[in-house]
């Protein structure tokens, strides 16, 4: 096995191209590590991405955020502006693991290691983030959900490395919030998880709305049908109750010792129905 | 396989070493520089036996190539006591009984400190969930928080002192 450490993306998705072998991308490598350590891959080349210019910035633009691809969990937690016109999807980010899985993990690691139950993932479609990647053919941006397409399997081609993630500029009285279900209170892997995003109006009435849903189906999935059920609505209890039936509807999960099919399904409305009430606090609405 | 070579400071001292691209910085220290301090429970970054800091950020370095380290500010338990001052960490624990076979202890004394450098007054919830990267098989962990807690006592007291 080869480790290169280039200062450059496009250097890196030179060589990510023109690797014959197996090639991975490292940023926090607590997802790839492990698979390294226990057997499950054997690399011929890791091309570490932490050098690279900006992968662990944090910049705030005229359009939002950008967040380079090697920024740690920890680190965005301690930004303070992001935290504040984001904190859905820091909250969620900071779930990730331990104190000191945080101090290495990534957003963009989560969501290339494409885990349906990966945090920060829900979060980020429920915010419409999207993916700047880069490639031998140049850059494209996509929205984050499009990323991953199977459990393990991302939609990224050969010689491709995620640059940025770009959370947009809310409009004002915005919120957003993630919550998960897990059976324990710390390091455990989400049961179910709920991201909603949402914008109100002068009188409270929801105006826009994203809800996403991890560990329910092999993917996280944007459930349009669940934010149609709150927007133009103040989160009453008809709308709530709409809610959290569009999101149990939209569950596919499997049955494992974590938790049954019927109990994912059912959480999943509950944690909707919390996390919307939470996204509207955050809002400024009551 | 040609190695590696890496230049880093550990505990503020400059070392270089050699690796294979493979090796995690947890076997570079064990195995290569013998610091044998940091110990290897999982391999998997869940029991935080491991635990370093790199640049002042607590991390497992199980999850961290040895390459990675070059250029970077490494922290182990070995830099902890001042000579033969023992950190009030090190002293606490011992106190308080905190620790049985000993092997997580480098760990959580990493965790630890690194929690109080953030927060010097935490609760004892904040305690827990600080130190819930790192996994203890004999102490029950109780020991462990009464440990850290008398010692941010002290701490605060120090200050009030000085004040
Ligand atoms: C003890 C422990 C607890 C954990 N707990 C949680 C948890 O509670 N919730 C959770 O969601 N996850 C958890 N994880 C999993 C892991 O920490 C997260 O998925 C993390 O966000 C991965 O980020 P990373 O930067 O470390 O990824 P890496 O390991 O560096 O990379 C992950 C994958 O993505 C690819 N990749 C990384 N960056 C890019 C890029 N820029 N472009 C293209 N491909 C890329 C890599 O090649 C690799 O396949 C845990 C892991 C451990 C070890
Ligand atoms: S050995 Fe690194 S976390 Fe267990
Ligand atoms: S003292 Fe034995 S594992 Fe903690």
């Amino acid at each position: 096995m080869r480790y290169e450490r280039p200062t450059t993306l496009k250097a890196a998705a030179q060589m990510l191209a023109k690797e014959k072998g197996k090639a991975f991308i490292l940023a926090g490598g607590t997802d790839l590590l492990v698979r390294l350590r226990t057997g499950f891959i054997d690399p011929d080349l890791i091309i570490d991405i932490k050098d690279t210019s900006g992968a662990r910035a944090i910049q705030k633009t005229a359009t939002g955020f950008k967040i380079g691809a090697a920024v740690s969990g920890a680190e965005l937690g301690e930004n303070a502006a992001l935290k504040k016109a984001w904190p859905g999807v820091v909250e969620a980010a900071n779930l990730i693991g331990s104190k000191q899985v945080q101090g290495r993990c990534t957003m963009t690691g989560n969501l290339c290691n494409a885990s349906p139950a990966a945090d920060s993932v829900p979060a980020l479609v429920a915010a419409a983030a999207k993916a700047v990647v880069v490639g031998p053919k140049g850059k494209r941006t996509v929205p984050v959900e499009e990323i991953p397409v199977g459990p393990g399997r991302t939609s990224l081609k050969k010689g491709e490395i995620i640059e940025s993630l770009i959370l947009p500029k809310r409009p004002p009285k915005s919120g957003d919030a993630y919550l998960r279900f897990i059976p324990r209170t710390e390091m455990d892997i989400a049961v179910v998880g709920v991201g909603v995003s949402l914008t109100l109006d002068g009188k409270g009435v929801v105006t826009k709305a994203r809800v996403a849903l991890g560990a329910v189906a092999p993917t996280v999935v944007l459930v349009p049908a669940a934010a149609k059920a709150i927007i133009g609505t103040k989160l009453d209890k008809a709308a709530l109750d709409a809610l959290a039936a569009a999101c149990s509807a939209a569950c596919n999960p499997i049955d494992d010792k974590r938790g049954t099919r019927d109990f994912r399904i059912k959480v999943a409305g509950v944690l909707a129905r919390r996390a919307a009430m939470i996204a509207r606090k955050r809002a400024g609405g009551k | 396989m040609s190695g590696i070579t890496v230049n880093t400071k550990i505990n503020g001292d400059p070392v270089e070493f050699i690796c294979d691209a493979d090796e995690t910085l947890l076997d570079v220290l064990r195995n290569r520089l013998g610091l044998t301090g940091a110990k290897e429970g999982c391999s998997t970054g869940d029991c935080g036996a491991c635990s370093v800091t790199i640049d002042g950020r607590l991390t497992c370095s199980c999850l961290v190539l040895g390459a990675e380290a070059e250029g970077h500010n490494i922290g182990t338990i070995e830099g902890m006591a001042n000579g033969e001052e023992l950190h009030p960490l090190q002293k606490k624990f011992i106190e308080h009984a905190a620790l049985q076979c000993g092997i997580c202890t480098p760990g959580f004394l990493i965790a630890a400190k690194s929690l109080l450098d953030k927060n010097p007054d935490p609760t004892e919830s904040e305690i827990r969930f600080g130190l819930a990267g790192n996994l203890c098989r004999c102490t029950g962990y109780d020991k462990i928080v009464r440990a850290v807690q008398d010692v941010a006592k002290g701490m605060r007291n120090n200050k009030a002192k000085r004040a």
